[in-house]
């Protein structure tokens, strides 16, 4: 029974480390609408380092915690799940650069933009939430 | 301290604290970074409406709730707290683009020119807001991520599949913002 519930405290540091995520989004101007076009015309190179540089970072963390075998801090094995191809990666990346370059958002940074006071954003996220929504009455019949 | 807080953090700043993410959720949860997952999570719990894709037990992956709630909380406590008193500062030719469509004010991390509550009501504020918003939530599950979980994670854990996604996305961007949007924000 205890999977059926939310364990509210163990959840906690994930509140924790999302705000602290939060702070970084908003700070580096990453949830910025401004620096979303600055980058898709090639105007500036902020948001390509911020990504080079996290998936650098990434890339050297996931590399050392599967060489090491490093374990979760309860002792765990860090289990990786590999990603399968699909045509959704085309046709759905593509729609979601279209959504993305129009808001100037990803999912992340829709809550981060509420959270600053642009109250208008949570009618994005609601509709963000309806696309999924209907991606998954119609999951179906999509080319996949 | 908090003055030098308060300015725009740079890239080189930023990057690595989001690609240390990847590592820290790993170590305490087992937990692979992804956040549109949030948004089916939100769809399982609120609207399931008996369709497969949203039966599953949610309550399982309640920390990505957690995690974005917390996303929400950051903006709140950078906006509170930590807010750059200046405007953005854009590359000029954007500043010209942009003025020509009547985007002047640069005070918001949105354009609140055109994207404001009685905008919603205009053709131009709803393909923004509304359509974006539709095809950020559509397109980012059909791929099965974002620009976390496929572009950060999944490069991160060198997915082949991941970079196909994250080319798509950058085409999908560079297409909006180069050939559609100056048709739509002249609306």
């Amino acid at each position: 029974m205890e999977n059926r519930n939310v364990n509210w405290l163990a959840n906690l540091k994930y509140l924790f480390v999302g705000t602290l995520f939060g702070i970084v989004f908003v700070k580096a101007e990453i949830v910025s609408w401004f620096r979303i076009q600055e980058m898709f015309r090639l105007q500036s190179f902020h948001m390509y380092g911020v990504i080079g540089s996290a998936v650098l970072v990434g890339m050297i963390a996931v590399f050392l915690i599967k060489k090491f075998e490093i374990k979760t801090i309860n002792g765990e094995p860090i289990t990786l799940q590999p990603k399968q191809f699909n045509k959704g990666q085309i046709y759905g990346g593509l729609l979601f650069g279209f959504g993305w370059a129009m808001t100037g958002a990803c999912p992340g940074p829709l809550f981060a933009q509420i959270g600053v006071g642009a109250t208008v954003i949570v009618v994005t996220l609601l509709s963000a939430i309806l696309g999924t929504w209907f991606y998954g009455l119609i999951k179906g019949k999509l080319p996949n | 301290m908090l003055e030098f807080i308060k300015q725009p953090w740079p890239w080189y700043i930023a990057g690595p604290l989001i690609g240390l993410t990847v590592p820290i959720l790993l170590l305490i949860g087992n937990k692979s970074f992804g956040i549109s997952s949030s948004l089916r999570h939100i769809c399982a719990a609120c609207i399931p409406a008996n369709i497969p894709f949203f039966k599953y037990d949610w309550k399982k992956e309640a920390w990505n709730l957690f995690f974005v709630l917390g996303i929400f909380l950051g903006g709140v406590i950078a906006a509170q707290f930590l807010a750059n008193p200046n405007p953005i500062k854009v590359n000029p030719t954007l500043v010209n683009e942009l003025t020509n469509y009547g985007i002047v004010n640069y005070d918001n991390l949105v354009p609140i020119d055109v994207m404001n509550w009685a905008s919603l009501l205009t053709l131009r504020g709803f393909l923004l807001m509304v359509v974006g918003g539709f095809l950020v939530g559509f397109g980012t599950r059909y791929a099965g991520g974002c620009t976390s979980g496929h572009a950060i994670m999944g490069l991160s854990n060198l997915q082949w599949p991941s970079l196909v996604a994250t080319v798509c996305f950058m085409i999908g961007g560079f297409v909006m913002a180069n050939l559609l949007l100056p048709i739509i924000l002249s609306l």
